[in-house]
């Protein structure tokens, strides 16, 4: 599997990571070895197999629509790095 | 005596003759982090002084009236699980000074029985890796080597119960992070059916594949904290609405008649000979008494792997979303606008191995890619489950290696994803189909490390595990054998 | 080529937040209006390790709405994470649906000029909204509050069906209306409870492939809506007129200038990489559950409608007006039931109350008076104690100052004055006054009379009972 360093930096993109020059060899280097492993799924025999999505067959387990409040309102600010009037704030963001 | 060598159950008698006080043992243990710490390295937090605080409160309500079997008993905690007022850092500089603003479940339960939270406990960086070399903080020693890795992710949790600096812990495991260092430190680790412990409070890794569970220093400590924290949680849907057990109760020091399959395909290449040696030693024990022993074939494990590190990495790059510098978490100083802000708080906040991790999932997701590789390990997955399925139709449980090797040299593969990937090849399988799995020590190898042995259950029999594994731990008495020394092995 | 050459295609992705108690996910609650990060917990602030439960109102609601527009409700569906970044956004994706929406294949029907037609529904999904960036008053960067994150909504994707501004009006209407009627949504659109992101494209008339669209997002107010697609099929004209080739992109529109404006750069194309949230379990509904939601139906607008005919008599277009809103139709009804004069009543919806609706821009949600105070207005009319030009003044007071019609023309002394000692005194009053225009009416100019009624009236603010003015007047004339 051949990723290029185009197709790194899109995906670090993606992912909101920045990937410094002088580490791309590495992460392309260890990105493709693992790819080349993953690759074995494609010899695996699916077909017609179902996709699985979590490993329990549970279904509609839905929650009641009555209101909890929390009340510890202050502590789910306190790891703010930055917030005023009860925000968390942040640059400027130009919609 | 010393108080710290004794296992849960042992100290339960001695509180409950009145032989021992919660503040005799606390402090016992205190005084063992205290010794042993700088050595092994187990700890993100310490909790000392909390502790001993609630242990003589404690005494005071013992004096005044009924407690409970588990009031005053310490516990440690990995760092990965949530604890209101005390750090939850997951060894990442990310939440280097993360408070979470509530409870795990499993935390609310050790809470409501009076357990003692000693402090929280080292793990490799959100839970991704196998020796703990990935923390942020510190590397973590193997208290039988210290010059060895103590295994991972709960690195920690394991090594501290080995070293008797608590009396057990609580670990999870996405892929073997309980039992592969339980393995490694010669202790009992025991990941439970997905969906029997609630993940409430449990810094996600991967969702679908995560699970809390006990490490300990033998099978009836495991039955009694698989007891605790098991049950129905309406804030976890994928959590089962199932009868409670007690564990306990299925520890009959019986296996006749117990079909025991062995699929060969986990003794084959790539397993270390002294391991497939302690392992076919382990199956003679299991025929000696009584049970009926099968060789069979289970021919997933090379699916499973790169199926379980597709799933878990593009859950994982998901889950890690969130971890973007705005409402908690580490925020780089200097950025340009949003953008940067968000790029440089994660690529500082996160170590290698979880950007690593990330750009795989994202790009196992990303178009163009998606049906190659997730959808394609979704499949398989359903293929692993199907295969379990057949087997235990026929068997009780499986047993194999949990770990390809003994604890390896730190250093030796932190430099080599691939390679440290490949050391969970024997675990990763129970957590595609959600199925309980348990480490148990069967010996140590020429140098004196520890081997563990894993027995596969369907799910919810934990029972069934358990009772397999406390019938070979009364046969071959491991703790009484072997004690980890300390020794600074030769590289 | 001019517009008229060429066939406007538009589809509309329609945002409407459901009027459950609590969020999708979480326990806290969807009012509207608290203050910053009050109505939030562990859950909807995406702090590490908290998972989701699914609010079973939101799935009821979905369905509902599904089989109010004659959607197949499916009964396989999932959650799936649709993964971006953006501060409003806090775990950094958004639980929606992908490939198994709740419901699909459905219809809404609407009577454009061009006659009646059905507009197909793709789907209807279910999805968490997202918080609210603040922008702080010193200029120092934006504040994040999150109240609104994880407050349920359904997104209603409509096939590219409709052809016009006028049909995109006309189903909007229809669907908030139908959303008002099951009570699945307020559709408050000065709150954002419904908006939609327009999708414009055009073709030369005949041709067989769709033109590259255009997306503009987040639009609430019907004016805005019309006015946003009447510019962007200029523009797209212009473009392809000139040869140039529309770009397929999200816009914005600027309700001063009335333009659109591009938004994002190309190069940020997304990739949302959508995958089933494995924190969630699937849907399965069973038959019952469906036929369950089913039964329990409220009565729709066509049904509605067609009744007022029959049961009331009204004309077509009074029906389609009155039916347009579940609360206008439900004043309707109310008041015509206490009163026993629907005619008065639907003369009152039709005329001042939906004039002073359009003036206000208001929607019928917001009518701050109820079924039983129109019915009140109404019988003080029949009764006499207020003229009906009182009356309006009544009603603009109700719009105003809410409260009882009777406290209101008591405080402001609005009772017509009935008394014929006191009209008696008001007329010999005004003929004492007045006395060319007794000469004219007496010389047989009729109109006279109208004057000297009016400045009775005058007199009185309004208050007399004009027939027994005139009557007098006649009588003292002779």
């Amino acid at each position: 599997m051949q990723v290029s360093k185009e197709e790194l930096l899109h995906i670090a993109k993606l992912a909101d990571l920045e990937i410094n020059e002088n580490e791309i060899d590495n992460y392309l280097a260890n990105l493709e070895d693992i790819l080349n492993f993953a690759n074995i799924v494609n010899n695996a025999p699916v077909e017609g197999l179902d996709i699985t999505i979590g490993a329990n067959e549970a279904k509609n387990v839905f929650r009641k629509d009555e209101v909890k409040v929390f009340t510890d309102n202050e502590s789910l600010l306190e790891n703010a790095p930055d917030k005023d009037q009860n925000m968390f704030r942040i640059p400027k963001v130009i919609e | 005596m010393d108080i710290t060598e004794l296992t849960v159950h042992e100290l339960q008698e001695k509180l409950k003759n009145k032989e021992l006080t919660s503040y005799d043992i606390t402090k016992a243990y205190v005084d063992r982090i205290e010794e042993k710490e700088k050595d092994v390295q187990a700890f993100v937090t310490t909790l000392e002084n909390e502790a001993l605080e609630k242990a003589s409160k404690i005494e005071e309500e013992r004096k005044s009236g009924e407690v409970g079997i588990f009031t005053g008993i310490p516990i440690g905690i990995k760092d990965n699980i949530c604890t209101k007022g005390v750090k939850t850092t997951c060894s990442s500089k990310m939440l280097e000074n993360f408070v979470s603003p509530y409870d795990a479940t499993v935390v609310e339960k050790l809470n409501k029985e009076r357990i003692i939270n000693l402090g929280k406990l080292n793990m490799d960086e959100f839970a991704m890796g196998g020796s703990t070399e990935y923390s942020y903080f510190k590397k973590t020693r193997n208290p039988w080597d210290l010059n060895k890795v103590p295994g991972g992710s709960s690195g920690g949790s394991a090594a501290a119960v080995a070293a008797n600096m608590v009396p057990w812990a609580l670990g999870s495991d996405t892929g073997g992070s309980i039992r592969q260092p339980a393995s490694f430190c010669g202790v009992v680790g025991l990941k439970p059916t997905y969906g029997l412990v609630s993940r409430y409070g449990l810094v996600a890794f991967a969702s679908s594949l995560d699970q809390i569970g006990p490490i300990t220093k033998d099978v009836y400590d495991s039955a009694m904290l698989l007891n605790i924290i098991t049950g129905h949680d309406e804030r976890d849907t994928t959590s089962r609405n199932i009868e409670k057990k007690d564990y306990t109760k299925a520890l009959k020091n019986d296996v006749k008649g117990l079909k025991i399959g062995v699929p060969k395909e986990f003794f084959g290449e790539g397993i270390n000979e002294e391991v497939k040696e302690k392992l076919e030693e382990a199956i003679e024990t299991y025929k000696e008494l009584g049970a009926e022993i099968e060789e069979f074939s289970l021919d997933i494990a090379k699916y499973s792997l790169a199926t379980y590190y597709i799933i878990a990495c593009a859950e994982a790059s998901s889950n890690l979303g969130r971890f973007d510098g705005i409402r908690y978490g580490y925020r780089a100083k200097e950025f340009k606008d949003l953008k940067d802000l968000y790029r440089k708080s994660r690529s500082e906040g996160f170590g290698e191995e979880v950007k690593r991790r990330i750009i795989l999932g994202t790009y196992v997701l990303s178009s163009g890619y998606y049906d190659a590789y997730y959808k394609k390990a979704q499949q398989v997955r359903t293929l692993v489950m199907n295969e379990f399925n057949k087997a235990f139709q026929k068997y009780d449980v499986i047993l194999t290696p949990t770990s390809p090797t003994v604890a390896f040299d730190i250093g030796s593969k932190s430099n080599n994803p691939l390679e440290m990937y490949l050391a969970d090849i024997c675990t990763v399988s129970v957590n595609i189909a959600g199925l309980p799995g348990i480490s148990v020590p069967c010996g140590v190898d020429k140098k004196g490390m520890p081997i563990g042995m894993q027995l596969i259950g369907n799910k919810f029999e934990e029972e069934t595990i358990l009772n397999a594994a406390y019938t070979f731990e009364q046969k071959i008495k491991f703790r009484e054998n072997y004690k980890p020394t300390f020794r600074k092995g030769e590289k | 080529m001019a517009r008229e050459d060429y066939e406007v295609v538009i589809g509309l992705e329609v945002h409407a937040e459901l009027s459950t108690k609590t969020k999708i996910f979480c326990s806290c609650p969807t009012s509207f209006g608290a203050s910053p990060n009050t109505h939030v917990c562990p859950i909807c602030m995406a702090m590490p390790g908290t998972l989701p439960v699914l609010n079973e109102k939101v799935v009821e609601y979905a369905v509902r709405a599904g089989l109010a527009t004659e959607c197949t409700i499916s009964q396989d569906s999932k959650n799936d994470r649709k993964n971006y970044f953006y501060p409003d956004l806090p775990k950094a994706y958004q639980i929606s649906q992908y490939d198994k929406p709740l419901c699909e294949h459905g219809k809404i029907e609407i009577e454009p000029s061009t006659g009646r037609k059905a507009v197909g529904i793709t789907r209807i999904h279910i999805e968490e909204d997202a918080g609210k960036l603040n922008h702080d008053d010193f200029g120092r960067g934006s504040l994040v509050d999150l109240n609104r994150a994880g407050v349920p909504l359904i997104e209603i994707v409509s096939e590219p069906d409709l052809r016009s501004s006028e049909e995109v009006d006309l189903y909007l209407r229809k669907l908030k209306s139908i959303l008002e009627y099951i009570e699945v949504s307020d559709c408050k659109m000065q709150e954002g409870s419904l908006r939609a992101d327009v999708n414009v494209s055009i073709r030369k008339k005949g041709a067989k492939e769709f033109g590259t669209r255009t997306e503009m997002k987040n639009m609430n107010s019907f004016r805005s809506i019309t006015r946003a697609i009447e510019y962007e099929i200029d523009r797209q004209v212009d473009v392809i007129d000139n040869g140039g080739k529309i770009e397929q992109e999200t816009l914005r529109w600027d309700e001063v200038s009335g333009k659109t404006f591009s938004m994002r750069d190309k190069e940020d194309a997304q990739d949302y990489r959508y995958f089933p949230d494995p924190d969630l379990v699937a849907i399965k509904l069973s038959d019952e559950y469906i036929e369950n939601i089913k039964n329990t139906l409220p009565e729709l607008p066509e049904s509605r409608k067609q009744r007022y005919l029959t049961e009331y008599k009204l004309s077509e277009k009074d029906a389609n007006i009155i039916t347009s809103s579940k609360y206008l139709s439900d004043l309707f009804e109310g008041a015509s039931k206490i009163c026993n004069n629907p005619k008065a009543v639907n003369n009152w919806i039709i005329s001042d109350i939906s004039r002073i609706l359009n003036e206000t821009e208001m929607d019928p949600v917001e009518i701050p008076f109820d079924s039983k105070q129109l019915a009140k207005l109404v019988q003080l009319i029949d009764k006499g104690t207020i003229s009906s030009s009182i009356a309006k003044k009544v009603l603009v007071e109700m719009f105003e100052h809410p409260r009882d019609p009777e406290d209101i023309i008591d405080e402001k002394g609005w009772v017509q004055i009935s008394d014929e000692g006191a009209i008696k005194e008001v007329v010999l009053k005004v003929l004492e006054n007045n006395p060319k225009s007794v000469e004219d009416y007496k010389a047989g100019k009729e109109k006279a009379l109208g004057f000297l009624v009016g400045q009775a009236m005058k007199e009185t603010r309004g208050k007399a009972n004009p027939q027994m003015l005139n009557q007098m007047f006649k009588e003292e004339l002779k």
